[in-house]
This record gives structure tokens, C-alpha cells and sequence, in this order.
């Protein structure tokens, strides 16, 4: 593979950072067309790989996800790179607001423009779940984790998502150990 | 000087060390370690959340260039948005230099065996409350089904060029949901 100039990997993830509005399940449909579909940096079961790395440790997606991805294709100084152009974006946007807070927040035309992204921005999720659903096999147990991920957070919000992250991962751990390697010596 | 700069750096590096995952489930956790210490009341935490949810980013980076710059100027909000930032660059360079042995490791691949169906049911969740917040406006829109129809039609608009377009840029996406936002919402 060749070398990546620390500059793409740079300006990649501050286009990135500039469009992650809506937080960062709206941001993998980015990522998607920018790393897998266009410059081929990773393939899309190892996206989703990265998101499950991301939530279970700290912080937020777009920093985890740029430090592992700069990480992957230039080592150290690309992690940094990636992670500075992920949140320059939203730093200098912040310090812009903060110098103008009330004409931000009192400009009909900016929240005009606000609400018609809202409404965007949730197709955009739906289509990085469809074409990350193609990645899992469709069978009784995804279906049924799938349905337990959508309803636990769409019903109860106060439950962390960590917890359902650890609990899932426990309980996977253990069914992988006492009834899949049973089946594995069977075989 | 110094001191407080360094108090500031330490409050965000636990925030950054203590905020999994994006979401709002995490707020309460940096509105009260924020308000603690003094940087903002209340009221202001609560107003920047919705300045917040209208730029791109994530909550815990906004706030803390928010509360740096708020406190010290611009090298406060350098200091509070690296602090912030610190923690999960650290714990990801270490997962990504072992990344090779730890996603062969039989636990880990269990782990996300089941972990990735459950992440696609916590985005499909995303997606229908974003979904919702834009066509209802809130849980009392849902309700009362009073619906925002240029929200609705905005939605029907994305979709359709994304079934259309297959291979079309997401950013192109975003920018023409704002302006349809822009020249929609200021016409009617």
C-alpha cells in the first residue's frame, strides 16, 4: 500500500469533523463513502469493528475513530494529524460562536438552515445502517440483539449504552465459551 | 494563572476520561462537573446544549472550547480542548498498536460478534429519533401529531435522491438539506 501523505489523511478527517452534525452514528455514513468507498483505507466489517472498539472506551467516535484510522495508515503523527483535523473544526467553529453567542443563537436564517440538516441527517444514518447491516448474518440471535439494541435505546435513553455494551459482551463471551466450543469438539 | 489552567486541563481530562460513547446519555455527567466547578451556571450549560446540537462535533469537545474560551480566552479553550481530547487519544493509540492481536483474541471476537448486531440496533435508534425530533419537533409533536410538514418534506426530498443516487456524496446531502432548510423554512 502506498504511503499516505499526512496531509490527505489531515484534510480528510477535518472534512470530516466539519460535517459531523447530528453526532457520530450520522458521521459513519461519511466515513463510509470517504475511507471504504473511496479511498479504500479500510473495509466496511472492520468499520464496524471500530465502532464497537469506540463504544466501549472513552470519548467521543470521530476522536477514536481518527486516532485508530491515522494510526493504521501513518503510525503515530498520522493518529495525530487525524485527531487534530477531526476537531479543529469544531474548535474554531465554537470560538466563532462564542465571540457571536447572541447573534448565533437569534439568527432565524442559521436555525432555518439547522432544522432543514436535522432532517437530512437522519437518512444518512439510515443508510449507514443499511449498508452496514450487510456485514452481519441475518439469524435468529443478530435479529434478536438488533432489536434489543433499537428498543433499550429508543425507550430507555437513561440506560447507558455501556452497560448494554458490557452486558452483551459478558453474556457473548460466556455463550462463545460453554456452548460454541462444544459444538467446535463435536465437530 | 497557571494553576487555574491546570485545574481547567484536569476537569476535562476526566471528562474525557469518563464519557463513553457520543450521546447525550453523557451530559448530565459534564453539566454537573462543569456547574462544580464553576465555570457556568445552569442556565448557560443548558442554553449551550442547544447551541451545541446545531454544530458539528461532539458534545464533550463543543463544551470544553466553549468553557476554555468562556474562562480564559482562546489558550483556555486550547487547553480545555486538548485535555478533553487527551484521554481517548491515549487509550486508542495503545488499542490501535495491539489492534491485530486483540481483534484475534478469541474473547474480543465473541464480544463483537454480538456487540456488532446490537450496535446496528443502537444506529437504526439514532436514526428514528433524529428522524422524529425533525418531523415532530418533540415528543409532545408526537403526541399530538402535529407535524412539521417541511420537516417531513425535507426527509422525503433526502431520501429520494439517496435511493436515486446511490453513489452520492453524503456531504452533498447535508448541504442540500440545509439550504432546502434555509429557503423552506424562510419562505413559508
Amino acid at each position: 500500500m502506498a504511503k499516505k501523505s499526512l496531509l490527505e489523511i489531515f484534510l480528510s478527517f477535518f472534512k470530516i469533523g466539519l460535517f459531523t452534525f447530528g453526532g457520530g452514528y450520522a458521521m459513519m455514513r461519511v466515513m463510509e463513502k470517504e475511507f471504504v468507498e473511496n479511498k479504500k483505507w479500510m473495509d466496511s466489517k472492520s468499520m464496524l469493528d471500530l465502532l464497537a472498539i469506540s463504544q466501549s472506551t472513552p470519548g467521543p467516535f470521530s476522536i477514536n475513530s481518527a486516532t485508530y484510522i491515522g494510526y493504521q495508515q501513518r503510525g503515530f503523527w498520522g493518529s495525530v494529524v487525524a485527531t487534530l483535523g477531526v476537531v479543529l473544526p469544531s474548535f474554531l467553529i465554537i470560538i466563532l460562536i462564542s465571540i457571536f453567542l447572541e447573534a448565533f443563537s437569534e439568527n432565524i436564517y442559521i436555525q432555518h438552515t439547522l432544522k432543514g440538516i436535522n432532517a437530512g441527517v437522519s437518512v444518512l444514518i439510515f443508510h449507514a445502517w443499511f449498508s452496514l447491516s450487510k456485514n452481519i448474518g441475518m439469524n435468529v440471535t443478530n435479529l434478536l440483539l438488533m432489536v434489543v439494541g433499537f428498543a433499550v435505546s429508543l425507550f430507555i435513553p437513561s440506560f447507558s449504552v455501556v452497560y448494554l455494551i458490557i452486558i452483551t459482551a459478558v453474556f457473548a463471551i460466556i455463550y462463545g465459551y460453554v456452548w460454541k466450543r462444544g459444538q467446535v469438539d463435536v465437530d | 494563572m497557571l494553576i487555574e489552567l491546570l485545574e481547567l486541563f484536569f476537569i476535562f481530562f476526566k471528562i474525557g476520561l469518563f464519557t463513553f460513547g457520543g450521546g447525550y446519555a453523557m451530559i448530565p455527567l459534564i453539566r454537573s462537573e462543569v456547574v462544580d466547578a464553576g465555570y457556568l451556571t445552569i442556565t448557560q450549560v443548558d442554553q449551550f446544549i442547544g447551541i451545541a446540537e446545531s454544530t458539528p462535533g461532539p458534545f464533550a469537545i463543543n463544551i470544553a472550547t466553549f468553557v476554555g474560551y468562556n474562562s480564559f480566552g482562546v489558550w483556555g479553550s486550547v487547553f480545555a480542548t486538548l485535555a478533553v481530547t487527551l484521554p481517548s487519544f491515549i487509550i486508542i493509540i495503545l488499542i490501535a498498536i495491539f489492534s491485530a492481536k486483540i481483534l484475534k483474541s478469541k474473547p474480543v471476537i465473541f464480544a463483537l460478534s454480538w456487540i456488532n448486531p446490537l450496535t446496528l440496533g443502537l444506529i437504526l435508534s439514532a436514526g428514528v429519533s433524529v428522524m422524529l425530533t425533525a418531523i415532530f419537533g418533540s415528543f409532545d409533536g408526537l403526541i399530538h401529531f402535529a407535524a412539521d410538514y417541511i420537516g417531513l418534506a425535507i426527509f422525503g426530498i433526502i431520501l429520494l435522491i439517496s435511493l436515486i443516487f446511490k453513489k452520492i456524496n453524503p456531504i452533498i446531502l447535508i448541504i442540500i438539506s440545509g439550504v432546502l432548510g434555509f429557503i423552506m423554512y424562510s419562505v413559508m
